[in-house]
């Protein structure tokens, strides 16, 4: 047992199942964020029926980073989530607005504005709220023995609500370049001309949060600035320039799938970033993932799940994914 | 504001608020699904039309209703974190694995295919689209698995340890999973799905049934939705019998709060059938009760002697008046269940099932039964099993986040004024599609314009029969 290290293992699977969670519903909640900017019915219509068939799976993800925290790594759950308060409660209440809007809309003709105002209300509630949860764990939480200890706003910094303006920003081009490559027309070239503006908006974010966060707590000058770690890190805003590079080419050249994509890329290294600053720390500067996780018998007993099941449930997204493949077609004979 | 207020009382109170709304939608959804699957296998086995035409007509309502299980689901998996995190990080190790497995065996597969079910017949074919009907119906049992073991192991916690930092900790997961009442447990909440859904189903045949006898469509899921109630609430009171049995075996306290049995009898205990249980004075006035029958039930003879709360210390008493009601509400419901299952065998015996005015009032006055018995059945247990979230173990006092009433209080009520809105919604879209009759050519969820019909035939033989009908 000595040879492998449960605690990193499930890191890595908890980071995962996040990173996954905001690559599928990054683009979920970005096409609810840009939802004011298309007016016409007929937009809005293919805009929903482009995610209808998936995002309940794409929430799943998020089902298993709050279920899989619990489970691996509870001390942690324990602290965050008390910490986190108002902005959890925030953003499941988004997502509840959201969520009954992709099936409420179609059930009413006099009610359905209401039901897009919810949608988009709510996924940039939810939006927000993830984002302002992100940064108010990277300031570190106040911790005394097992228990969250701070004040009920805490959360609450300039520098959180950069984060979240910023997930916002991120999601929305995740959003606009999804309607690219799922959608034809005038919509489309809609969704250009958002993506040009929302990537310049991005950079601008990736730049601001990136200069922000060292200042934030010593230890993340350290892991960044000082030989010989500057070896491993210094590649990082590297790739964030050339993949930056690609996707301006890909906007310019007006391809149809490299902008979802590098976007997703940018998403990646943003998110490489944030490992790189974390680690190993869970809750930053009070508890480390080694204090945090259960016992390896419970870290254990689910790895042989995660192991067989994981793989499996990646097959059958990506089939479904496959079977609603293409572009969406604006008519809608049924309602 | 609420700065006088217990917070743990606020969160005990905002736990049973979104867990009410939350198990409403399983409820139905456990039950619909596996409905749906078998609608759609008739479909594909017999070819006749009817069978696709309540396929697609339940499959709207399976969408909302389904919509409404996931975004309040959600809201649960964080509860246990926002309001309870001192349980969570006393119980995560034994119950979070639990609950992983639900998402990883159940939530996922419910989710993966869910969109190919409602959306995807036309693109996948009559079987691929079969097969992800089955999946779904099947991944929603899974989940009621994982979610009543974890349940289960807070009422009667076995296999278990604790480590140096006082966690729970597993130390034989079968013992964990498989614990004393959760076969028991188990049975008695699916058989319930599928009552719920039952008479959910039989209530929108009979409306059907009352304006016009002769729909196909409403004549057979009256039919189908009749046999379940004849077949299913008997057996359902058996089930439930068992799990009473077991309750007393295991958690003696919460028998003793559902009968209100606040004295000892030494030579047989009498069923209570109504009375206002008195907490403070320890005793349940106006008492109409039976001698010896609550012995004779309990321990199957009527002179064996019965402890009651005057055995147990005061601090460790449920709340008996809700106990005590909500568990005479359930079995109430129940046994009207059985007499509709009853008098539905009496007129398919005289050829009046479609005809009976009486019974189709009946069917559906007995619409919301399956909802009211699931909600007074789960307050019985929870409640009866307090002041503990693992029972004997752990008190509910000791087990809340470290949170100021205000905060608290902000997010229940933030809780109680969205979830009233967007779930009166969704009940009344969800009423408005049960308002109008299936009819010949019914179309599902999607919302893209339908391929041509014979594309989604299961086969060109069944075509013909099904045009005939």
């Amino acid at each position: 047992m000595m040879a492998i290290d449960l605690p990193i293992i499930w890191a890595f699977i908890i980071a995962f199942a996040v990173f996954v969670y905001v690559v599928m519903d990054g683009f979920d909640l970005g096409l609810g964020i840009l939802f004011p900017l298309f007016p016409e019915k007929r937009d809005r219509d293919v805009i929903m029926n482009s995610v209808a068939p998936v995002w309940d799976g794409n929430e799943t993800w998020l089902v298993l980073g709050g279920g899989g925290l619990m489970a691996a790594f509870p001390l942690a759950y324990a602290v965050l989530m008390p910490a986190l308060y108002t902005p959890m409660i925030v953003m499941l209440l988004g997502l509840v607005f959201r969520g009954v809007a992709f099936e409420f809309r179609w059930r009413t003709q006099r009610e359905r504005n209401r039901w897009d105002i919810a949608f988009a209300g709510g996924s940039l509630l939810a939006t927000l709220a993830q984002g302002i949860a992100l940064g108010a764990v990277l300031q570190g939480v106040h911790v005394e023995g097992r228990q969250y200890a701070g004040g009920w706003w805490d959360w609450l910094t300039p520098f959180s609500i950069l984060t979240g303006v910023s997930l916002v920003i991120g999601y929305a081009l995740l959003g606009a370049t999804w309607l690219v490559m799922k959608t034809e027309g005038a919509l489309r070239d809609r969704a250009y001309r958002l993506s040009w503006f929302l990537l310049i908006a991005m950079l601008g974010a990736i730049g601001a949060v990136s200069i922000a966060t060292p200042f934030l707590a010593v230890q993340y000058t350290q892991r960044w600035f000082t030989w010989p770690n500057i070896i491993l890190t210094a590649p990082v805003p590297v790739a964030v320039a050339a993949v930056t590079v690609l996707l301006l080419r890909a906007l310019a050249n007006k391809y149809d799938y490299q902008p979802f994509f590098l976007t997703l890329a940018l998403f990646a290294l943003s998110y490489a970033g944030l490992g790189i600053s974390m680690f190993p720390y869970i809750v930053p500067q009070s508890i480390t993932i080694w204090q945090a996780a259960s016992p390896a018998n419970s870290q254990l007993f689910m790895l042989f799940g995660v192991a067989v099941l994981i793989p499996l449930i990646l097959g059958y997204t990506v089939w479904a994914y496959w079977v609603f493949r293409g572009k969406v077609k604006p008519e809608s004979g049924y309602h | 504001m609420f700065e006088g207020w217990d917070a743990v009382v606020l969160a005990r109170a905002q736990f049973a608020f979104t867990m009410s709304f939350h198990i409403v939608f399983p409820a139905f959804s456990i039950g619909l699904a596996s409905y749906l699957a078998v609608l759609e296998a008739l479909w594909l086995w017999t070819g006749r039309e009817v069978f696709i035409n309540l396929f697609n007509y339940w499959l709207k309502i399976f969408a909302v209703a389904f919509g409404m299980g996931v975004v309040s689901g959600i809201v649960m998996s964080y509860q246990f974190g926002t309001n309870w995190s001192a349980f969570s990080d006393k119980t995560g190790p034994v119950i979070g694995p639990l609950m992983a497995y639900e998402v990883l065996t159940a939530f996922f597969l419910e989710a993966g295919f869910l969109g190919v079910m409602l959306f995807g017949l036309q693109r996948v074919g009559p079987r691929l689209h079969f097969l992800a009907t089955l999946m779904v119906a099947i991944g929603t049992l899974i989940s009621a698995f994982w979610i009543l073991s974890a349940n289960s192991w807070m009422q009667t916690p076995t296999g278990h340890a604790f480590n140096a930092e006082g966690q729970f900790v597993a130390a034989d997961w079968l013992k964990v999973i498989f614990n004393p009442s959760f076969p028991y447990r188990l049975v008695h909440m699916v058989l319930a799905a599928y009552l719920t859904t039952a008479l959910v189903v039989g209530a929108v045949g009979a409306w059907h049934l009352l304006r016009d006898r002769h729909l196909a469509g409403p004549r057979v899921m009256f039919s189908m939705a009749m046999w379940m109630a004849a077949l299913v609430a008997p057996i359902q009171i058996l089930a439930g019998d068992q799990h009473g049995l077991n309750t007393l075996e295991h958690q003696p306290v919460k028998i003793m709060a559902m009968e209100g049995h606040y004295q000892s009898h030494k030579d047989g205990a009498p069923l209570i059938l109504f009375g206002l249980p008195n907490q403070a004075a320890g005793r349940v006035d106006y008492a109409v009760e039976v001698p010896k029958l609550g012995s004779l039930i309990l321990k199957h003879s009527p002179d064996a002697p019965m402890a009651g709360l005057d055995t147990v210390p005061r601090e460790n008493w449920p709340p008996v008046p809700i106990t005590f009601w909500s568990f005479r509400i359930m079995v109430g419901m129940g046994l009207l269940m059985l007499a509709l299952g009853l008098l539905s065998l009496l007129m398919r015996w005289r050829g009046a099932l479609y005809d009976s005015r009486l019974l189709h009032m009946f069917a559906i006055a007995m619409g919301p039964a399956g909802f009211i018995a699931v909600l007074a059945g789960w307050i019985t247990t929870e409640t009866g099993r307090q002041p503990f979230t693992v029972y004997g173990l752990l008190r509910t006092a000791e087990s809340a986040s470290p949170l100021a009433a205000p905060a608290v209080a902000s997010s229940l009520i933030a809780f109680i004024i969205v979830y009233f809105v967007v779930f009166t919604a969704g009940v009344i879209y969800l009423l408005r599609l049960m308002a109008a009759p299936p009819h010949p050519g019914e179309q599902g969820p999607s919302h893209e314009v339908p391929i041509r019909t014979a594309g989604i035939t299961p086969a060109a033989g069944a075509a013909a029969e099904g045009a005939v009908r």
